[in-house]
């Protein structure tokens, strides 16, 4: 059988090489660590702690407020500098806990080691998860707990592990499948305890191969999870084409995966379930791949939230030339940083320092009519006309076009010959629509 | 705080397919035809060709310069434009004829209406047209070793029997227009565009197979098998069929459009050789289908991904 894939797509340059064969380094901060109160989708959280205070590994700082949220823990033991507005990677300004570390790591004494997770029930696992603050570790930041918790009569039979790392330049799920691979296995066993009915899917786009003969070996006799090859295509890691590509279902529009009894997990995600469950740690660190061609020695780091952008370029040798651009995530869905002052949270899987080279910014020209964004939309729309729409402003037209359905990969913008910023227009129009519907 | 970065919205990675790198593709395919007509027809075709494309970067430039807009030259976009303008003139035109064809694709039917990619027909044709119309004589004169000759399909039409063979109309050694004659030369053209994913098989397949099927069925001559190939191998097809129906501009954007398209040229092309008084028809039939073209875009909105019953599973 052939690798699994979905309809349409791009063939971007996968800008692998810089860190593909490169180790999952271990960094430890130098500097004050930052904790946004929002490294999640949902409301923010108010810090349990103030000015002055000590805290320890894996002492909780930020309580959740309200259902989706998501809490935050201190990922090294030290004092509360200074609570203040802090700088999100996002770009905005948001109330954060900065800690001046001790250099000690003192740990909590509430984290405590299980020997196994059998024994525990669906509410117990459930608990845990959303205690250590486990978000969805892809970008997205949905708080797990919410996600692993359908409602009833949503019958979950497909557990999809998202290994396609499809965005260029990534290394960081590929590198945790070598070297994590047991913790991706035990990981998804935990979440299939959850649904004892569902399958387990590990998805890995066939330009990693070593990772796919890992995860089938260490998933050898496992009979109810497969580790499916999927064509190594953009947006493959699109939760919507991943779903398609292993179970060929159609998410509907506006409707979620579980709809089409599918839940979805990145990889880091899995591990941080893992770590939770059987070794009672929160959420407090994630795997960065600091790469691109402006960095002189590209590296996955395995870092504590709360560490700066600035010390991991740093401790991937600086900078060989000035960059032109600073993305965080990557390429194609990241966000263009503006100062390097910001921390690692949740949903940092990588920082790229791009050449003017690797981010070339052309003019916009007319559109000529290639066809290319049509032929290329994984969500089958007419890219050039959703633009024409939210250039003109016709809200209307532009939901009856089914603007809406965007999932904003980039893939049009790329493939656009005339460099029309197709994506753009239709992300804002998106935006302006759902806010007026807000109102 | 000192770091200055370009801030902009993903993706921040772009492919390196730009319109000018499209346009020179197209040149590059079209120079087999291009090379084959200055051998076949002798250096005028080549002062025809050198002509068509100064006059048409000549008044690209001129029209932005005195409106005020971007001199956009450097898209190569006129140049194609020039050069498949030449290649559907015969080389006995004078000297005028690519000038005046020039000016009215690039000024009237391409930059008045907005410039490239706003041009609801080809302009090559709509010169062609312009041209074909006004001066029937000048655009009819074809000659080949200096001699006056017919095309194959003036003497189909004509009921005449000095047909050339197959082989000579296949590889382009008749009469007709500079750029036209080489059916083979325009295939490996064709091919080329193809691989580098220029154009799609779409329009060039749906309009060369409608013609051939049609040939067949309703020339009134029976199953011709011969008659089709001369049908599709001599005249404007083939250049028409792969690079001017496929113009990005006049041309659906859809799968399905770019099919409606290609049949509608072929039935169109057919009727006016079977039944019309022209004996060739392609240059209209492509300009009557540009004109169907929002209409096409507008009724073939493909089903977006996710546009299922909500609780089909």
């Amino acid at each position: 059988m052939g690798a699994l894939t979905f309809k349409r797509g791009i063939h971007p340059s996968h800008s692998k090489d810089f860190t593909e064969k490169k180790p999952i380094k271990i960094y430890m901060p130098k500097g004050d660590l930052v904790f946004p109160m929002l490294q999640h989708i949902g409301a923010p959280c108010k810090p349990l702690v103030k000015k002055g205070d000590n805290v320890l590994v894996g002492q909780k700082i930020g309580e959740p407020q309200g259902f989706v949220s998501s809490p935050i823990h201190a990922t090294v033991s030290g004092t509360v500098k200074a609570i203040k507005d802090v700088l999100h990677p996002n770009g905005s300004k948001v109330q954060g806990i900065v800690i001046e570390n001790d250099g000690e790591y003192t740990e909590i004494d509430t984290m405590i080691a299980r020997k196994d997770y059998k024994n525990l029930s669906r509410e117990e696992i459930i608990n845990i998860i959303k205690e250590a603050g486990i978000v969805g570790m892809g970008g997205a930041t949905f708080p797990t707990f919410i996600k692993l918790s359908p409602p009833p009569e949503k019958k979950i039979d497909h557990i999809i592990v998202n290994g396609a790392e499809c965005e260029p330049y990534l290394t960081s799920d590929h590198r945790i499948m070598l070297e994590e691979t047991d913790r991706v296995v035990k990981g998804l066993q935990i979440i299939l305890h959850l649904f004892p009915d569902a399958k387990g899917f590990i998805g890995i786009e066939d330009n990693k191969p070593d990772a796919i003969k890992a995860m089938k070996e260490a998933t050898k006799g496992i009979s109810n999870i497969t580790v499916a090859t999927l064509k190594t295509k953009y947006p493959q890691g699109a939760e919507k084409q991943l779903i398609y590509s292993i179970t060929k279902r159609e998410v509907p529009a506006g409707a979620l995966p579980a709809d089409v009894g599918c839940i979805v997990q990145n990889i880091d995600t899995v591990v941080a379930i893992h770590r939770a469950v059987l070794r009672g740690r929160p959420l407090m660190r994630r795997i960065v791949t600091v790469s691109g061609g402006a960095i002189k020695e590209p590296q996955n780091f395995k870092v504590r939230i709360g560490t700066s952008y600035r010390e991991l370029i740093e401790a991937a040798g600086g900078f060989k030339e000035e960059p032109t651009k600073v993305i965080s995530g990557g390429p194609m869905m990241g966000l263009a940083l503006f100062s390097l002052d910001v921390p690692v949270i949740k949903g940092s899987s990588s920082i790229l320092c791009l050449t003017k080279k690797e981010a070339i910014q052309n003019e916009e020209s007319n559109c000529i009519r290639c066809g290319k964004c049509v032929s290329i939309c994984p969500m089958n729309l007419l890219p050039y006309k959703l633009n024409t729409l939210a250039i003109n402003n016709e809200d209307d037209l532009f939901v009856k076009y089914k603007g809406m359905n965007c999932i904003e990969c980039g893939a049009c913008s790329y493939i656009c010959p005339s460099n029309r910023h197709l994506t753009h227009s239709i992300r804002t129009t998106k935006r302006t629509i759902m806010a007026k519907k807000k109102k | 705080m000192t770091d200055h970065y370009i801030v902009s919205s993903s993706p921040h990675i772009r492919s390196d397919k730009t319109v000018d790198k499209i346009m020179r593709d197209v040149i590059i395919a079209l120079m087999p035809a291009t090379i084959f007509g200055i051998y076949n027809f002798g250096p005028r075709a080549l002062l025809i060709v050198v002509l068509c494309i100064i006059s048409s970067i000549g008044s690209e430039a001129l029209f932005q310069f005195i409106t005020k807009r971007k001199i956009s030259i450097n898209d190569y976009s006129a140049v194609v434009t020039g050069l498949l303008l030449a290649l559907n003139l015969p080389h006995t035109v004078p000297w005028w004829i690519p000038v005046m064809g020039s000016v009215v694709a690039i000024i009237i039917v391409k930059q008045l209406f907005g410039g490239l990619g706003q041009n609801f027909m080809n302009p090559a044709l709509g010169a062609r047209a312009f041209l074909l119309v006004s001066f029937a004589g000048l655009m009819t004169r074809w000659e080949l070793d200096g001699v006056t000759t017919a095309t194959p399909l003036g003497i189909l039409k004509e009921g005449g029997s000095s047909l050339p063979s197959i082989a000579d109309t296949f590889f382009g050694f008749i009469g007709g227009c500079i750029g036209e004659t080489s059916a083979i030369a325009l295939l490996i053209g064709g091919i080329y565009l193809l691989i580098r994913k220029i154009i799609n098989w779409r329009v060039p397949v749906f309009f060369i197979g409608t013609v051939f099927v049609l040939s067949l069925l309703i020339s009134g001559r029976g199953f011709d098998i011969n008659y089709a190939a001369y049908q599709i191998f001599s005249g404007g097809l083939m250049i028409g069929a792969i690079y001017m129906a496929t113009d990005y501009s006049s041309s659906p954007m859809t799968k399905t459009g770019q099919i409606i398209m290609g049949l509608g040229c072929g039935i169109l092309t057919a009727v006016i050789r079977i039944y019309g008084s022209y004996p060739e028809g392609v240059s209209f039939a492509i300009i009557i289908m540009n004109l169907f073209v929002p209409l096409i875009d507008r009724f073939t909105i493909p089903k977006a991904f996710g546009e299922v019953a909500k609780n089909e599973k």
